[in-house]
């Protein structure tokens, strides 16, 4: 075996190809599985896809690293599960391009926050975590309430998104840029299309408390409402194995 | 500098420099509406001044023809300069943001300065920044003298070591404003890293060119590592990048990949950065700057060859442990864990090959601060890889995922082995580039030293506490079995460590201003004449020098 190698260290060529032989291995027996074993990811049929808001309020979840301190995923370990939620599943990602499962919580884990706290108490929050938890260590984000939210381009973002997998219609992305205004104006005449194009229990709301104008407050504020909330499989008790 | 090039080298820079301001021009109009533009403006900048630098040089003469019988440094001097530069300001935001976690409202208001958007600064700026100019400077130098054989020509080299800084500025100044695609270690977006495979194929390429002049027979161990560096971070890099952009006029991308799948692309190429980003191409460094620092070749051949293989097959599996008890499937998490533990042996082989290597030459380490920090490296590299495996054990991990421990993990890597065997190598080159007999001040060095071993003990010290309470407040139960503690108190708890943390950073950082000042006053002290060992073989293969007996 070291002969081999001997002879081996002797070509260049040899031994790049070694190398790749050898690395490639590991990742195409964990990774190329996952797209091919159904059983990966479970069906949820009921599961819905981001709306335009929520999409421009992830990517500004993004741009601001928030994954850096914050984790969207509660493992199956008891204490998780009482202090969180019901464990993450991996259809409730299904959507996510790309995940935001995070690696660490210096702040808790937001997996199941939708819903949790209303729209009043995360604005606050954003724009300074210490007026409603004293010992808060988290940045305040105060510009996000005054800075009007990029919405013009919404129907690439949705193209895009379409193009990498999620289901949305040639009829969601024409609206895109108009369906982000109107989730946010519940009382405008484009507040209905939204609920049709999404489902009745959509959020419809002013979420930065004013409807008149369409802030990155309120993209960011129906992203964090919709956390968790896409299906109601991790809740469901497992119909499946009964029969 | 620019005068050690051929007129033909020059313009040939020329044309990149004109075909890289296209570049730019082509961003800043496509992307005017986004912050594509605003890239395209830098990129555009640069060039252009690029430009101007070289169009005065086209006149000059032609170099010597004996510049051919020496080694080509330049590269590599610069690359250490650039490197430390970045240690610095990496090292600097590091810090920074530690101390944003004790004093929250030190954001100015700005959306710029908050701990999200620094915090990847800090780790590009460290490992890409500071670590990547490191590797390609060293590999330079390195794959010269292990082949005696001079870089195949002298643009390339350049091409390589400017390319991989532009594409760590994009990177940086995106942060700042906001571009980002969120995964770790792999922020930067879809044209940056384009650009980033131009340059690493360039790299590539350059080292085989350079291996196939070589004049010794073997290819030495350094160049395996650096080899394996070059091509699986390659690898990497475009299979976890692979995504669409919303428009190519927008900086904004989706990732192809989507929840599961997508985490166990980002960890398997998470992980393996840490593996052949930090560890190969640092153990590169290792094997080639120890046994030449000490006088002592390297203490195993086999030992070589089982940890270089053990660590480029098995490293590849253990991705999936930083996905524990999640919503991956649980085979692949007991494998990310089997192959984990197994790591072990070859990683326990090469720290141990390291320190074997030092017998005979104890009296040296005791004495000489550079050949201490290569070997405080190896010490930590055996430290830190064996809690790498034991923290990849799923009950261990159970506790330890999601606290600080991870951060005191990965700081027991960085500061411990990545940056210590840098400075070791940093040091033993400075004086042999720049044709002194010595650095300085040894004394400088030694201060370093200290500073940054007791920078990084306190780090990793405040954070195995901090991660080990945090991990246990969250799983304790009171008496009438309800969680005992709220999130809150866990994060109130952590503040005496915080600041201890952020404490052991600064001397860290303290450590490797020391190293800059020593590193600049030697290079302005008076230079000797180039040593006439020091150069290529012109003729025939002659004995391997460095390659162990066999």
């Amino acid at each position: 075996m070291f002969g081999l190698h001997y002879r081996l260290e002797r070509k260049a060529i040899g031994l790049v190809l070694a190398i790749i032989g050898v690395s490639s291995i590991g990742g195409l027996v964990e990774i190329a599985p996952l797209f091919t074993i159904h059983q990966t990811v479970e069906d949820a049929p009921n599961m819905r896809v981001y709306t335009p808001l929520e999409v421009a309020g992830r990517n500004i979840y993004i741009r601001e690293g928030c994954y850096a301190c914050h984790s969207q995923m509660i493992r199956t370990l008891r204490d998780e599960v009482e202090r969180y939620g019901p464990y993450s599943l991996a259809v409730e990602s299904k959507y996510d391009h790309p995940m935001l499962w995070g690696s660490k919580r210096t702040g808790p884990d937001i997996a199941r926050l939708g819903g949790k706290y209303s729209d009043a108490w995360h604005v606050a929050h954003l724009i300074n975590p210490r007026d409603v938890v004293k010992e808060s260590i988290m940045p305040g984000y105060p510009w996000l309430a005054r800075t009007s939210l990029a919405s013009e381009d919404l129907g690439l973002h949705l193209k895009a998104l379409r193009r990498v997998g999620v289901p949305y219609t040639d009829e969601m992305i024409e609206h895109a840029s108009n369906d982000a205004y109107g989730q946010s104006a519940p009382d405008s005449s484009a507040a209905e299309g939204v609920t049709k194009r999404y489902g009745e229990a959509t959020n419809v709301r002013a979420f930065d408390g004013n409807a008149g104008r369409l802030t990155e407050m309120d993209a960011l504020v129906a992203y964090l409402q919709i956390l968790g909330r896409l299906t109601d499989a991790a809740t469901k008790p497992v119909a499946s194995a009964e029969k | 500098m620019i005068g050690q090039l051929t007129k033909n080298e020059r313009q040939n820079a020329l044309a990149i420099l004109i075909a890289m301001a296209v570049g730019g021009l082509v961003m800043t109009i496509g992307g005017r509406n986004s912050l594509l533009g605003v890239h395209g403006g830098l990129v555009l900048m640069i060039a252009v001044v690029g430009i101007f630098a070289m169009t005065a040089t086209l006149k000059l003469p032609d170099p010597a023809e004996d510049r051919l019988n020496a080694y080509y440094d330049d590269p590599t001097k610069v690359g250490i300069i650039i490197s430390m530069v970045w240690a610095v300001a990496g090292l600097f935001v590091g810090d920074w943001i530690a101390w944003l976690l004790v004093f929250p409202d030190l954001t100015f208001d700005a959306a710029w300065a908050s701990f999200g958007r620094l915090r990847p600064v800090h780790t590009s700026g460290v490992i890409f920044g500071f670590g990547g100019n490191a590797l390609i400077a060293t590999s330079f130098y390195v794959v010269q003298r292990t082949c005696r054989a001079r870089l195949p020509d002298q643009v390339t080299p350049w091409f390589v070591l400017f390319g991989y800084n532009l594409f760590c500025v994009i990177a940086a100044t995106g942060y700042l404003m906001g571009v980002t695609q969120s995964k770790e270690y792999a922020e930067p977006e879809w044209y940056a890293d384009l650009w980033l495979v131009v340059v690493w194929v360039v790299y590539f390429l350059l080292y085989l060119r350079t291996l196939s002049r070589r004049k010794e027979p073997h290819i030495y161990v350094a160049n395996w590592y650096y080899m394996a560096f070059i091509l699986v971070v390659a690898v990497l890099h475009i299979v976890n990048n692979l995504a669409v952009p919303v428009s190519f006029g927008s900086e904004k991308a989706y990732s192809a990949f989507s929840g599961v799948q997508d985490a166990m692309t980002q960890w398997w190429y998470g992980h393996n950065a840490v593996a052949f980003f930090l560890t190969a191409g640092f153990l590169g460094m290792l094997y080639y700057y120890l046994p030449v620092r000490a006088g002592r070749p390297i203490y195993s051949y086999r030992m070589s060859i089982i940890s270089f293989w053990g660590i480029t097959f098995f490293y590849m599996w253990a991705g999936s442990h930083h996905l524990h008890y999640t919503a991956l499937p649980q085979w692949v998490q007991t494998l990310g864990m089997t192959f984990s533990v197994m790591l072990l042996v070859p990683s326990w082989a090469s720290a141990g090959n390291a320190l074997m290597t030092l017998n005979g030459a104890w009296d040296k380490v005791r004495d000489d601060a550079t050949l201490r920090f290569m070997f405080v490296a190896a010490v930590f590299y055996g430290l830190s890889t064996f809690e790498g495996s034991f923290m990849a054990i799923r009950a261990v991990n159970s506790l330890s995922h999601y606290t600080d421990w991870t951060v005191g993990h990965v700081h027991a890597g960085a500061l411990g082995w990545v940056a210590m065997i840098t400075f070791g190598a940093i040091y033993a080159s400075v004086p042999w580039l720049w044709k002194q007999d010595r650095m300085y001040s040894a004394k400088l060095v030694e201060v370093h030293f200290w500073l940054a071993v007791a920078g990084t003990l306190i780090y990793v010290f405040a954070m195995w506490n901090s991660g080990i309470i945090q991990g246990l407040m969250w799983r304790t139960y009171n008496d009438s079995g309800t969680l005992a503690y709220s999130f809150i108190e866990s994060l109130v708890a952590m503040r005496p460590y915080y600041i201890a943390r952020a404490i052991g950073g600064l001397l860290f950082l303290l450590g490797a201003l020391v190293g800059c000042y020593n590193i600049w006053m030697t290079i302005r002290m008076a230079p000797r004449e180039s040593a006439k060992a020091d150069r290529p073989e012109p003729g025939a293969a002659g004995a391997p020098v460095l390659q162990p007996g066999e």
